[in-house]
């Protein structure tokens, strides 16, 4: 959205808008404004009805019927009006968005809606209101409060110096729990899923039950299962629960096979298991493995998402096997070397092929008789051994040596970070 | 079976807290010194006032830990979105000043108890303070919350310093069903009091944020219920036994008036060292925890209701506002103690009377909001549970507006 040179007289606040008064075509008088409502579907912006009126069923203009909007009041061109009845479509200002919670998807976090300034529009031959941007500071506050204890003008006056916090409408996203209701409103979470999955969790973590399956069940799987990744294991739980079997499934399957098995472990056993059914084989059956370990063990701890070669390839291998299971590489700091039997044989630093030639053996390469810890030890014993030897992957072997998986220094973070 | 019966307890366990926290410190060093009183002055005759204010206390808090699970909202954000800003800052602002002097209250408390000990207020206060204000600050939510429990258990010392005064437990048991009204003026104003003061507002707050903060959803519902009612019972039984011991040792000696908790402690004295030690511990324990947690549910209220980040879980530069009035809360509180010649009894009687105005308020939102089908759904105040909660809330508003009157 370009800059607009705020012309202050060309913006009214909502609080100012209610209860404004409303004349007909020949300066009859016809009420006061008592809600206005954007119908999303129609314009993004456009204030598109008018509710005017006091009483059990106010009546409603729409937007082509104004013809001038100014701080003295509203002109209509004709006199035509329907009585108003609850419309899912439209999103009532004062009801639906006044005092709720919404996201700030720039600033990433949820905000209370203090007042809303929308601007006066000159389209041909009539005024519209187009909803500019949502007051969240002191200065919609100060506005609320005061509105009809003093006069406008001073109310505007003092509010000037006021610092202003606001977010601009195109940056707002409301959180509409009724599925249906959501989709007549035309509420996408398409922006919300641009957030960082970290602070996408850190905002759903603010919200009210329904408002977090709202959110969950429109964000793409793929963000869903990152963010849920981040969030604080008794809200993933309920999140879970909240979602149906399928839709759960989906998003789990996304989820790294460890955070995916964290989760799983902390459900009811049926819940689990259901959701189990419902993924697909190969994800399925690495986190079963998973959910077989002792949580605050090595292998709780692990991850079996990794990339092992024989201990004979050569550089060029590993180059390709890295190419084939490019969803690892954004974290990738490790390969395994194992023999015939599994055994582990060494550890390769990534970076270390960028300078290798191709037809060099990985074992030339490789720290050969790695540190590596057993299936059973303790969260003690790996946090001491990344301690003590910096490591950033710590393989996993169980009692024959073979490798099961996988340690890294992400995982051992999150064991050191205390719960909130 | 075994297994079953392990799942329930381990869901009661994971339900703990909220509702046993927020009874218990109902009985905070306000509370105390006005069971003290009843107990020296009236005996045993004011025990019957137990099972209406427990009944009293359970009704309003259900609907509050009802609300919570249904909404997943803390009370100050529903006000908020239901009633509107102009609304919210009022209650809040009413809710902070209250707020602030049973702050007060309870840092006087912990003054008047380590006095006892032989500790100067001038160390006792501040010290107080900079252990709750680090205990919050550098804690996380559930630290805190499990030593809070454990002080909760502390107050087990009041049942046992009233055995060890030896009190006629017959007469107090029969007295605690025997509902006696006396038209003389004291006796009235103490009745009043003791079931006028038993729902505070902050407890609503409180109550709601706890369990919305805990995670319970109506699945749990029941269970938390369950420990609401818990909470309020077992806050009935310290009253019981602070209004038994002071019967007991004062009461049966001479009727007399005490002027703080103090004096009732010191009345125990003769009665062997443990069962003073105990009840002055006690009182240090209440006002402590007291102190604890108002600063930190008011700080979280008014965040809420008003918008700013809030919990102890955000940073320093997240939520400034909430750590400043939270920390301001908490010195100024400390400091009207410290402060030489502060009228801290008119302070106490000046917050009884905005208590009398922001409780009727505040119970009438919680009415409306119960009550309300869109918010709550299935889950709105049966007409039964209406009729008992309409005729709790108009009791408790007459009670706490005469006591306004009278304290003013």
């Amino acid at each position: 959205m370009a800059t607009i040179t705020v012309d202050a007289e060309r913006i009214v606040y909502l609080t100012e808008l209610t209860g404004m008064r409303v004349d007909g075509p020949n300066g009859r008088r016809i009420g006061r404004v008592r809600e206005v409502a954007i119908a999303p579907s129609e314009h993004p912006h456009r204030v598109s009805r008018f509710l005017i009126g006091s009483g059990k069923t106010p009546f409603m203009v729409r937007y082509d019927q104004v013809k001038s909007i100014s701080m003295d009041g509203i002109q209509l061109a004709d006199d035509h009006f329907v009585p108003y009845y609850p419309d899912e479509g439209l999103l009532l200002l004062c009801k639906d968005l006044l005092d709720q919670q919404i996201v700030d998807v720039n600033g990433r976090k949820v905000v209370r809606v203090n007042d809303i300034a929308l601007r006066i529009i000159a389209a041909s031959e009539r005024d519209e209101l187009w909803i500019q941007e949502v007051g969240v500071g002191l200065q919609g506050a100060f506005r609320r409060l005061t509105e009809g204890l003093m006069p406008s003008a001073w109310i505007r006056d003092v509010q000037r110096r006021i610092k202003p916090n606001s977010i601009p409408w195109d940056f707002c996203n409301i959180i509409e729990p009724d599925p249906r209701r959501r989709l007549k409103l035309h509420i996408s979470h398409d922006r919300i899923g641009s957030i960082h999955p970290s602070d996408l969790a850190d905002i759903v973590e603010e919200l009210a039950p329904a408002e977090r399956e709202a959110l969950f069940e429109t964000l793409d799987e793929h963000v869903a299962a990152e963010a849920l990744t981040e969030i604080r294991p008794k809200i993933q739980v309920s999140i879970v629960e909240s979602l149906d079997k399928e839709r759960a499934a989906d998003i789990i399957e996304e989820m790294a096979p460890d955070s995916a098995a964290d989760v799983l472990s902390e459900l009811q056993n049926e819940t689990s298991q259901g959701i189990l059914k419902d993924m697909e084989q190969e994800p399925a059956a690495e986190v079963e493995e998973l959910l077989e370990h002792e949580e605050d063990t090595a292998g709780g701890l692990m991850n079996t998402q990794y990339i092992a070669l024989h201990e004979h390839a050569l550089a060029e291998d590993a180059t390709e096997a890295l190419r084939g299971n490019d969803n690892l590489l954004a974290t990738l700091t490790h390969l395994f070397l194992i023999d015939r039997d599994e055994h582990l044989v060494g550890t390769v630093p990534v970076a270390k092929l960028f300078i290798a030639e191709p037809r060099l053996p990985l074992r030339d390469l490789a720290i050969l008789d790695p540190i590596s810890v057993d299936l059973d030890a303790d969260e003690e014993t790996v946090i001491e051994l990344f301690d003590k030897y910096n490591l950033f992957a710590l393989p996993v072997v169980d009692d024959d040596d073979e490798l099961c998986g996988v340690i890294t220094a992400d995982d051992v973070i999150s064991v050191l970070t205390p719960d909130p | 079976m075994l297994k079953r019966l392990r799942q329930r307890i381990l869901v009661y366990l994971a339900v703990l807290g909220p509702g046993v926290i927020t009874a218990v410190v109902d009985n905070d060093a306000g509370g105390i010194f006005m069971y003290s009183e009843a107990g020296a002055r009236f005996g045993y005759t004011l025990l019957w006032t137990m099972i209406p204010v427990t009944v009293i206390l359970i009704i309003t808090q259900v609907m509050c830990s009802r609300m919570a699970a249904v909404t997943g909202k803390g009370l100050s954000d529903l006000i908020r979105e239901e009633f509107g800003l102009r609304t919210t800052f009022f209650v809040m602002a009413a809710l902070l000043l209250v707020n602030l002097t049973n702050v007060t209250a309870n840092f006087a408390g912990i003054a008047g108890s380590l006095e006892l000990f032989g500790i100067s207020k001038y160390f006792s206060v501040p010290f107080g303070a900079i252990l709750v204000w680090t205990l919050v600050v550098r804690g996380t939510y559930r630290t805190v919350e499990k030593i809070f429990l454990v002080a909760s258990f502390f107050y087990l010392s009041y049942a046992i310093s009233a055995f060890l005064v030896q009190p006629d437990w017959t007469a107090a048991i029969s007295a605690s069903v025997t509902p006696v009204v006396s038209l003389e003026g004291p006796y009235l104003v103490l009745l009043i009091g003791l079931v006028g003061t038993s729902v505070a507002p902050w407890m609503q707050f409180y109550l709601q944020a706890s369990i919305v903060e805990k995670g319970v959803d109506i699945k749990q519902y029941p269970e938390s219920r369950t420990e609401v009612i818990v909470g309020c019972i077992v806050m009935a039984f310290i009253k019981f036994f602070v209004i038994v011991a002071c019967a007991g040792a004062i009461w049966s000696n001479g009727p007399r008036e005490i002027h703080d908790v103090s004096e009732a402690a010191e009345a125990l004295r003769p009665l062997g060292d443990y069962a003073y030690i105990l009840f002055s511990a006690g009182l240090f324990n209440a006002s402590l925890l007291a102190a604890s947690i108002l600063p930190l549910s008011t700080a979280y209220s008014v965040c809420e209701g008003l918008g700013f980040e809030s919990g102890v879980n955000h940073r320093f530069s997240e939520a400034k506002v909430f750590y400043w009035l939270y920390t301001l809360l908490i010195a100024v509180g400390a400091g009207l103690v410290l402060w030489p010649n502060f009228p801290i009894v008119r302070m106490i009687l000046l917050s009884q009377v905005l208590n009398g105005f922001l409780l009727p308020v505040i119970l009438i939102l919680i009415l409306i909001l119960a009550n309300r089908r869109e918010l709550m759904g299935k889950w709105v105040n049966s007409p039964i549970y209406n009729l008992l909660a309409y005729a709790t809330v108009a009791i408790v508003i007459v009670l706490s507006v005469t006591l306004t009157l009278v304290s003013g």
